[in-house]
């Protein structure tokens, strides 16, 4: 099974949230026809400093916020060349210092499709081209409106993304993608919130978000090491103000750099270990967080017949 | 799981994100346009609140119809509306749903806006905003709820004083409107029987321009633009012509004044305090025994405006606020019901419902909000717009509204001050809080002083919504508690005694003419 990287989202969302997405939605990777990858899967963040618009800062009376997300990953191999990814993760936040109360509960659920159309072998290398369609639903009527310790944006997302894999001898990748997310509206429990304006309705328009992400490394079947740079970058929105409470449609943008490996067991091939880091370089309205992640997943064949992992994902 | 099914999902999902509309319509966007249910025609006999009389300034006569002039003044109408796009149109339904609502709402907005704590200084300490220097950092003012209140009042006050002088001189030179007299001109809004010289709008907008002056100095570009759209508004629609705005703006400018000189000697000014006075009540508090209020902040942060109970009232005077309206003694910090309290609250915060936690963000109120004097106006002018009332009724019942929400403030304030009691969080550090814990003393909550006055003064305005008010205000009130910043003493001792100052305002409301 090829599974890594998960978590990716989760590095570029707001102050001390995260959403994180489908696991394997960012990379070339998918499962055979009827192989069903699944597992459990932690990630840890924090900062200490955060954007306050384009101002870097730190917050006395948060000190250093956290969140910890427990997730349940699957990917299912609908045909060789679609797959189908969900992710349930459950958050957990918490500031070191003052007085507010740190979150946790059931986020939102993800479900995302993986498509590749074209998968053309050119001399030593083959490209490949994704197109993914997903979404995700809040699980829980969670609190948005108390940031930066929500533990997710209420907001209702669909997405597309549009991915091209080069993969050379078998062994080196570069992968880059570009990702649209829309976002619903989302209504807090007060009705009337200040922006740039004074809002008289409980209803929040959300600003739309674009993504690109490019990964390059070693990947085989055994061991998956690559580098990552991801951006996230909201299409509107407003700043935080000078002392102010960030606020769930705030212009949230943050670029990381990170690693990830993959490892999958020799001995027991259907059973693999994933770990990454990474850290947000820059940002605005967002907390300048480290993130550290880890899962197991095991691989269940779900046809009939005997079946092997497609391990080579080509 | 069926491949069909999870894509049929997922595409169900993206279909229905991607449809919703994004834009949002905000609460009083499609208000209807102002048509008085009774004009008020006497309000210019209504007991002023400053002024002496409300001849007090003097509205020269408008010049007569059958002079050139005022052809001139009707070709302005005309060629307004000549040239009259969606902008105008959407305008006029704007500020066609009245005059005191939407200055109110734009004030709202303004203490939104700068409802902002100062950012500390390098070494620790906080810098004062400073009205001479507003625009240096930090930014003045900070709009917090005692400052907000006091904006509000003397906005409303002004503005109700103003309309009864208004209405005098409509009564006294009886100028049909421009659509009455020329009957080419086409009106826009509601057509009425109200005299239209001078304007009312107009003197609305002469008072609001003079009093944001006073109390949100840096937004002169701003309010300047809304004034003029504002004025504007009333010639396109053909219910004004310029020289009625002229007269009414003037006569507003002029009653402003009279407030401002009330402002600039009310004690506001002072009431930030100073190093010596904050370290004082917090030694004087511990050398009774009792555990004084500190600072949960980092660095601390000096409470909230201390001397703001000194501020001058408008219902009552400064001994009947000690003798008489100051609630008794919070329990002791050492005493058993204290610690009960404290436990009560350390279990809303570890318990509270996801319901009781929309009920403490609903009423939260806090950082870059109107506040609750704020909340309350917007509660009031919900109910106003369907009570279909005259702009100096609405003026007359936004004033009574704001006095009992200023007065509220100075007598909680007051009260936090006298008593200078520990919030929750200080004395278990293991209360974490709902909300935004605000920086000054306990006993009494704000939300709760505020909400009891505004509901007697409101209930007794619109008596069919009385009940409704009163458990609006309950609500507000346990919020606090239900938040883990506040005992429930703080909550049903600020109930109360906010009950009291309403009933101040109810017997003004009785005997000013009005009703």
């Amino acid at each position: 099974m090829k599974w890594n990287k998960l978590f990716l989202l989760q590095l570029y969302l707001c102050i001390g949230i995260t959403q994180v997405s489908a696991q394997t939605d960012m990379d070339a990777i998918l499962m055979e026809k009827n192989a069903f990858c699944v597992g459990p899967g932690y990630s840890y963040s924090s900062w200490k400093n955060y954007w306050e618009g384009t101002k870097k800062r730190e917050n006395l009376n948060l000190g250093t916020v956290s969140t910890q997300t427990f997730a349940i990953m699957g990917n299912y191999g609908i045909s060789n060349k679609l797959n189908a990814l969900f992710n349930i993760p459950y958050v957990v936040t918490k500031a070191s210092a003052g007085t507010l109360k740190g979150q946790q509960g059931l986020q939102d659920l993800s479900l995302m499709l993986k498509y590749r159309p074209i998968n053309q072998k050119i001399g030593d290398a083959r490209l490949a081209v994704f197109g993914l369609i997903g979404g995700s639903l809040p699980m829980t009527n969670y609190l948005a409106d108390f940031l930066p310790l929500s533990i997710g944006l209420r907001s209702k997302t669909a997405m597309a993304r549009l991915m091209v894999d080069y993969y050379y001898n078998s062994k080196w990748f570069a992968t880059a993608s570009a990702t649209y997310v829309y976002r619903s509206n989302i209504e807090l429990d007060r009705n009337s919130y200040y922006t740039d304006r004074m809002v008289l309705s409980n209803q929040v328009e959300m600003p739309n978000a674009t993504s690109f992400n490019i990964r390059a490394g070693y990947r085989t079947q055994w061991l998956i090491a690559e580098a990552i740079l991801n951006n996230w970058t909201t299409q509107g929105g407003f700043d935080i103000t000078q002392n102010n409470m960030p606020f769930p449609s705030n212009r949230m943008n943050a670029t990381a750099v990170g690693v990830n490996m993959k490892y999958v067991m020799k001995r027991l091939p259907q059973l693999s270990l994933t770990g990454g880091a990474s850290n947000v370089i820059a940002g605005r309205n967002v907390g300048q967080s480290f993130n550290a992640n880890a899962a197991v997943f095991y691989v269940l064949d779900l046809s009939k017949k005997e079946k092997k992992v497609n391990t080579s994902n080509n | 799981m069926k491949p069909q099914s999870i894509f049929i999902y997922i595409l169900v999902l993206a279909c229905t994100a991607t449809s919703c509309k994004k834009e949002i319509t905000e609460q009083t966007a499609n208000a209807q346009a102002l048509n008085p249910a009774n004009i008020d025609a006497e309000a210019g006999l209504w007991k002023p609140i400053l002024l002496t009389s409300a001849t007090e300034f003097a509205v020269a006569a408008p010049a007569a119809t059958n002079l050139p002039g005022y052809n001139a003044e009707i070709n302005e109408i005309k060629s307004w509306q000549k040239n009259m796009g969606e902008q105008e149109r959407k305008l006029i339904n704007y500020w066609g749903a009245g005059a005191v609502l939407r200055w109110n709402e734009i004030t709202r907005g303004l203490v939104a806006k700068y409802n902002l704590p100062p950012y500390q200084n390098p070494d620790g300490t906080y810098p004062i905003p400073d009205a001479n220097n507003p625009f240096n950092n930090p930014q003045f003012p900070f709009a917090n709820p005692p400052y907000a209140s006091r904006a509000y009042a003397y906005i409303s006050a002004a503005v109700y004083d103003a309309l009864i002088a208004a209405w005098h001189y409509k009564k006294v030179y009886n100028r049909a409107a421009p659509y009455k007299i020329n009957t080419t001109v086409n009106a826009l809004l509601p057509t009425s029987d109200l005299p239209s010289y001078p304007s009312e709008d107009a003197t609305v907008t002469g008072v609001m321009v003079e009093m944001l002056k006073l109390f949100f100095p840096t937004e002169q570009a701003f309010i300047q633009q809304k004034a003029t759209e504002h004025k504007n508004v009333r010639v396109m629609a053909g219910v004004n012509i310029r020289s009625e705005l002229d007269a009414g703006e003037a006569l507003g400018k002029q009653v402003a004044q009279k407030f401002i000189t009330r402002a600039r000697g009310d004690r506001a000014g002072a009431a930030v305090g100073t190093p010596a006075l904050w370290q004082q009540l917090e030694t004087q508090m511990a050398a009774t025994g009792e555990i004084p209020w500190i600072s949960q902040e980092s660095p601390k942060r000096p409470p909230m405006l201390p001397l703001f109970g000194r501020v001058r009232t408008w219902l009552f005077d400064s001994s009947t606020m000690v003798t008489t309206i100051r609630p008794k003694a919070p329990p002791s910090t050492k005493s058993e019901q204290f610690k009960k309290e404290t436990e009560e609250v350390l279990h809303y915060s570890k318990n509270a419902t996801r319901q009781e936690i929309a009920i403490v963000h609903f009423w939260a109120d806090g950082v870059a909000t109107a506040t609750p004097p704020g909340h309350w106006n917007a509660i009031a002018a919900d109910d106003f717009i369907s009570q279909r009332y005259s702009e100096v009724r609405w003026a007359r019942n936004m004033a009574l509204l704001n006095m009992s929400l200023m007065d509220a403030a100075i007598a909680c304030w007051d009260a936090k001050t006298f008593y200078f009691n520990p919030r929750p969080s200080q004395v278990n550090p293991a209360i974490k809080t709902i909300t935004g814990l605000p920086n000054f003393p306990s006993y009494t909550s704000g939300h709760s002083t505020f909400s009891g006055a505004a509901a007697t003064i409101l209930g007794h305005i619109i008596p069919g919504r009385k009940q409704a008010y009163e458990n609006m205000a309950k609500e507000a009130s346990l919020s606090r508690l239900y938040g883990a910043i506040h005992y429930r003493s703080d909550c049903e001792e600020g109930l109360k005694c906010g009950n009291a100052i309403g009933a101040y305002a109810i017997t003004r409301a009785r005997t000013d003419g009005a009703e």
